[in-house]
């Protein structure tokens, strides 16, 4: 293994030292304005005074500019390659949405400022709520949420409450197996049991097996549709009608959006509720774990439940320009609604971004997006295939839309490597691999998105380099075995992290 | 085509020709028929960057925002200086687009700075382990009240009414999903009423909610109600602000279990209430139990130092309705924003800071309470916000008084009615380092002249 041999990299050099191994006693970046007003001594009781400081770093600026900067840079980012991990969406982050959320009037504004001086955060969230409506094909919108798994609680939440207020008590969910993991934390956070559907043979939902287990006592199905095997379930009509006969409700992950906008909608394949993450389908940057949103969508028999408070619009009676509030006052004793799920109104920021991104692309552009994403995975699909077919099948049906999940099964049985394998030396390809091991119905899976904004010749090189790395396993499947080798730590040993936990520097 | 795609006619007809169709449109003939969209998404045409610009800039010029405006709101958020090289760092492209650090070969930067971070908050709290960062305050609150149903399995949770209204309103939410009984313990000359709490307790309640200081701004004796809750075996959450532990013992030396808080003061902008983060720290015996990522040190396979996402088993990814928590995400970019400031601030700094807050909130307290027509709630101390009555008729009247600051370029606080019907008259003023001794003094000649002339208007409107 030749690579193995080759000399280290500066960055595998340097041993990685925290900030607070930095520094020197006595350092400071901070200057602290001038004392103003009289010191006086004892404002605070003996008992509740801080007997010994926090140990917080103690360095100058440029030493933290330093320190934080070399730090980036033992990161892969979007901005410098392609990233095309598996339900995640992983698109282009504009920058001007940057530039606009921070402008100051956005910014810096206070969240529980007078709603008469926040007009333009207002009326941004009210026009906000009316684009998700639209794209949702439901007529009500909280914004609330802060994630993906916060709007499922939400959903949750809400199903509950609506079945209550119909004097029923329900306790089952309905998940697929192909569901993402935080489907079924969240069904038990909610107070709720799990129930599995199965899979059929294409990969979408056992209607048998649907029917089955679809009762008084379900009260929701929770889908992503396409699935996170980047299928369109076909059978969503019978679904909604199984589901809804018996009165449960139908929740929409909305993490697969990117694939139908301007194509179909949730709320005219028949679900009750949807979340949106705002930070897949409506590119907010991902920062290396959060923030998102997760905002949901719902129809009129849910909308009494929604949490509080929400934007409304008043058209004040003199005939003036609209005035904008946010509706708190229903929260009393006589609210059906399920309360707050956070503080104050949001992710605010993230809505600044999702709003400037929609205004951008209009109509068309969202379809275009839904157009190019499913474009671009058809086409990665096809030449990987062409290329690698053998080792790697697509491991339900023909096509796909905006994203595949291929079985590295054979290529494990015929090379001897895994899909983990696969993944750490695209590592050393300088491309960020797909998510491997979800979804977990496929043995070694593989799941590739794409997205819209990459190019062909992308796409062209991630094909060629996955058949590099199945050619180059074929005369030797140790060097994927053992990759990566150019990154600046090698496998980590995450076991051993588990075992004996290590989750703050010793002071 | 429009927006940030890139494929040309020839482009398209190479691909359709890879892939083995005629058009687009075939790609999609999966969806059934029957759930088609068969017309345009109902949205306006899609604009060219500079006209955006300018739409989302007359957006920001209809808010009035704290540079706009001598602002004293706080209650849960505060207008503290963010220094530049926060904006910097958290706009570099390797903070802000990657994923959730999956792959820690490449994602070294993102777990180093979570294990920092982690360290930071464990030594501001006192407590030994830390979460990489969970939503915001309130639902830091709620989670950690479920970890704490999930460990006792005891049907009741006490919360002060001292704990912000968001998190007490998040806690009554989610409590719904779990099956816990939320109770509230009354609040007495500014402070939890520990009769109250030792008569409410038993050892049916799972946990005991606290926030130090708490909502009037007020310094909770936070040993004593650590204490009465522990003798029942309740755990002690405890919301706090983490500038003000530069001068407030540590929560975990005060016998709290798990600290929570709402993170934003540390190097967030405000940004209309979010994203900031929520940080969630807690005694060792929970480290197993906590929600959300966790970043642990390890060596990789030659033997470096290095950083991973660790004890997984406990999330929806690999335990799924076994998890502790559905918590998918941290607010990576917005911890990174707080452990860049607490280094920023540094350990001489964060005493410092607290100590001008501490100083200037005293001289606005007694400058203000010195108005005719305003009073102090009460007298106990407090740290950088504390509670006024205004002697006015009712909670419309502290608004016109207010109305008349905010005509005056002055935001005075926060009107107490807004969420605690008993104060009708009350107003919240809090502090950061941002508001010098002559900002207070202008607050106090606006407030003074504004109590006055509200009750000039209600005393002629009576003898009229």
């Amino acid at each position: 293994m030749t690579e193995g041999r080759n000399p280290q990299s500066p960055q595998q050099r340097e041993r990685a030292t925290t900030i607070f191994e930095k520094g020197a006693p006595g350092r400071r970046a901070f200057r602290a304005p001038d004392l103003d007003v009289p010191a006086v001594d004892g404002l605070i009781p003996a008992a509740s005074r801080r007997a010994a400081s926090p140990r917080l770093p103690e360095a100058s600026e440029p030493e933290i500019v330093r320190h934080y900067v070399n730090l980036s840079k033992r990161n892969f980012d979007l901005d410098s390659g392609f990233y095309p991990l598996g339900s995640c969406t992983m698109k282009h982050n504009p920058r001007l949405h940057e530039r606009v959320a921070a402008l100051p009037g956005h910014a810096r504004l206070h969240p529980l400022q007078d709603p008469r001086r926040a007009q333009g955060a207002l009326e941004l969230m009210f026009e906000l709520q009316g684009a998700l409506a639209e794209v949702a094909g439901l007529p009500h919108v909280s914004l609330q949420p802060s994630a993906g798994s916060h709007g499922e609680l939400a959903g949750l939440l809400l199903t509950r409450a609506y079945h209550a207020d119909r004097g029923e008590q329900r306790t089952k969910v309905l998940t697929p197996d192909s569901a993402h993991g935080t489907n079924p934390a969240t069904v038990t956070m909610a107070g709720y049991e799990v129930v599995k559907v199965a899979l059929d043979a294409a990969g979408g939902v056992d209607l048998d097996d649907l029917r089955a287990k679809t009762d008084e006592n379900v009260a929701c199905l929770m889908l992503t549709n396409p699935s996170t095997l980047g299928i369109f379930d076909p059978n969503i009509e019978q679904m909604a009608s199984i589901v809804h006969e018996t009165g449960a409700t139908l929740y929409y992950d909305g993490a697969n959006l990117n694939a139908i906008m301007g194509y179909s909608r949730p709320g005219d394949m028949g679900f009750d509720i949807v979340h949106f993450n705002l930070h897949k389908t409506f590119t907010q940057p991902h920062g290396g774990g959060g923030p998102g949103a997760g905002p949901i969508a719902v129809s009129d028999r849910i909308e009494p439940f929604l949490p509080r408070p929400q934007v409304v619009r008043r058209a004040p009676s003199n005939g003036g320009p609209p005035v904008y509030d946010l509706d708190e006052d229903r929260g009393g004793r006589e609210s059906k609604s399920i309360g707050k799920l956070r503080g104050f109104q949001g992710n605010y920021g993230v809505f600044v971004r999702t709003y400037a991104y929609i205004r951008s692309l209009g109509a068309e552009g969202l379809k275009d997006v839904s157009e190019v994403a499913v474009l671009n995975a058809n086409y990665v699909l096809a030449r990987l295939r062409e290329k690698v077919g053998d080792q790697l099948p697509l491991a339900f049906g023909e096509r796909c839309m905006h994203e595949f999940v291929l079985s590295g099964a054979p290529m494990k049985k015929q090379l001897g490597i895994r899909t983990l394998d696969l993944a750490k030396r695209l590592l050393d390809h300088g491309v960020h691999p797909p998510t491997v091991y979800f979804p977990l119905v496929v043995e070694e899976a593989l799941l590739v998105e794409p997205t819209e904004t990459e190019t062909r010749e992308t796409l062209d090189q991630f094909v060629d380099a996955v058949a590099a790395i199945v050619a180059e396993a074929a005369q030797d499947p140790e060097i994927a075995r053992n990759a990566p080798y150019t990154t600046p730590v090698r496998r980590l040993d995450e076991a051993g992290a588990a075992k004996r936990p290590r989750v703050r520097q010793a002071l | 085509m429009a927006g940030y795609t890139s494929v040309t006619p020839e482009d398209l007809a190479h691909m359709l020709d890879v892939i083995g169709v005629g058009s687009v449109e075939e790609l999609f003939d999966g969806i059934p028929a029957g759930v088609r969209l068969r017309r345009p998404i109902d949205l306006p045409p899609g604009q060219p960057e500079q006209a955006v610009y300018a739409e989302l800039r007359r957006l920001a010029a209809r808010n009035v925002s704290t540079e706009d405006e001598i602002t004293f709101l706080g209650a849960g958020m505060y207008d503290h200086y963010v220094p530049s090289i926060i904006d910097m760092l958290m706009s570099r492209s390797e903070f802000l687009t990657p994923y959730t650090p999956y792959q820690p070969e490449v994602s070294q930067g993102g777990l180093q700075v979570m294990f920092e971070y982690q360290t930071a908050i464990s030594e501001l709290t006192g407590l030994p382990v830390s979460n990489a960062s969970v939503y915001e305050g309130p639902s830091a609150v709620g989670a950690a009240a479920y970890m704490a149903k999930l460990a006792s399995k005891r049907p009741r949770l006490l919360v002060s009414r001292g704990v912000h209204p968001h998190s007490r309103a998040t806690l009554e939410t989610l409590a719904v999903g779990y099956g816990t009984t939320v109770e509230e313990i009354a609040l007495e000359d500014g402070v939890t009423e520990l009769d109250a709490l030792r008569a409410a307790l038993s050892d049916e309640v799972g946990a005991v909610v606290i926030q130090q200081p708490n909502f009037l701004g007020t310094i909770e004796d936070v040993t004593a109600l650590s204490a009465a809750a522990h003798e029942h075996g309740a755990l002690v959450i405890c919301a706090a602000d983490p500038l003000t532990l530069g001068v407030l013992e540590a929560p975990g030396n005060q016998g709290v279990d798990v600290c929570v808080g709402e993170g934003q003061s540390l190097g967030n902008r405000l940004d209309f209430g979010g994203p900031s983060f929520g940080f969630f720290a807690a005694t060792e015996k929970h480290l197993r139990a906590m929600p959300g990522r966790i970043a642990g040190e390890t060596t990789d396979a030659d033997g470096r130092r290095g950083f991973v996402l660790t004890l997984q088993t406990r999330e929806q990814h690999i335990r799924r309705e076994k998890a502790t928590s559905n918590i998918c995400t941290s607010q990576a970019l917005n911890a990174l924003g707080g452990v860049v400031y607490l280094s920023w601030l540094g350990r001489q700094g964060i005493v410092e800071l607290g100590e001008l807050m501490l100083q200037r909130t005293h001289y606005a307290r007694e400058t203000l309470a010195a108005l005719d027509g305003v009073t102090k709630l009460h007298d106990r101390p407090v740290v950088r916000e504390f509670a006024l009555r205004l002697a006015v008729s009712d909670r419309e009247a502290v608004g016109r008084v207010l109305e008349r600051c905010a005509a005056a370029g002055v935001n005075a606080g926060y009107a107490l009615g807004r969420s605690y019907d008993e104060h009708p008259d009350g107003l919240l003023v809090a502090i950061t380092e941002q508001r010098s001794r002559a900002d207070i003094d202008r607050l106090a000649e606006v407030l003074g002249a504004a109590v006055a002339a509200e009750r000039a208007t209600v005393g002629a409107g009576a003898t009229a």
